[in-house]
């Protein structure tokens, strides 16, 4: 089975480490994720500049590694992403801002991408509120 | 084409209450039937004679009145949400549908997808 999943909840929210237990288990079944899309708050879990202390687990670590090793499509909304100073180096470029602070495997992309896994995926699953 | 259904439930200062709009509104945009849901504190987005300059925000009254034009006629509201905020829906900003909990149950039968924000 095909799944997407969103998120809507921020990286301190326990709902964002459920969501990436799921989509573990998704793949672990042997299922396929089309598509990962983070909305509202779940924005912050794309930024690199999260540093957390050494004996706890690194939630914005977690996720990135997980989306690279197995090759997601990991979408977090631009302008949600925007909004919350999340940005990759060609938007810090273009909003003229002093610093980039996300990038691969993250991708900046519209609320169509959530659209479109709403029509294609076999289920849309979403944590978070 | 899979129909969906939107639940708003956050106050209209809430920047969650333009965020759920706003994914209307892109949803529609691309052909998607579309319904929309208000209820909990999100029928307070629907209260008319709202200032939102006040609290230096932007009024939603623009995203609201977009939603006949982006073609989203199922706009419905909780009645039980209202009642219980001391409101009805002549109260409301526009032409809502109020619906009980047995048809808000029906609802999410009838949806094919359903999100609440």
């Amino acid at each position: 089975m095909n799944f997407a999943i969103v998120l809507l909840a921020g990286p301190q929210d326990p709902a964002a480490r459920s969501a990436l237990n799921f989509a573990r288990a998704v793949l672990d079944a042997g299922h396929q994720i089309s598509r990962l899309f983070f909305y509202r708050d779940a924005v912050h879990l794309a930024t690199a500049l999260g540093v957390q202390p050494q004996d706890e687990a690194d939630v914005y670590a977690d996720w990135r590694t997980f989306i690279s090793d197995n090759k997601l499509d990991g979408v977090i909304c631009i302008a949600a992403a925007l909004r919350r100073g999340v940005l990759n180096d060609a938007e810090a470029n273009r909003w003229q801002r002093p610093a980039a602070n996300t990038g691969a495997p993250w991708e900046l992309s519209g609320l169509g991408q959530w659209v479109d896994s709403l029509q294609t995926a076999d289920r849309t699953v979403t944590f978070g509120t | 084409m899979k129909s969906l259904l939107i639940i708003t439930r956050r106050p209209p200062a809430h920047l969650a209450a333009r965020e759920a709009l706003d994914m209307a509104l892109a949803a529609a945009a691309f052909g998607v039937p579309t319904g929309l849901l208000f209820m909990d504190d999100g029928v307070l987005q629907l209260s008319k004679g709202q200032d939102a300059g006040v609290l230096q925000q932007k009024s939603l009254t623009a995203n609201l009145e977009a939603l006949d034009m982006y073609g989203i006629e199922d706009v419905m509201v909780c009645h039980h949400s209202l009642r219980e905020r001391g409101l009805n829906v002549n109260q409301c900003l526009l032409a809502v549908n109020c619906v009980d909990s047995a048809q808000i149950a029906n609802l999410l039968e009838h949806y094919s997808e359903v999100i609440s924000l």
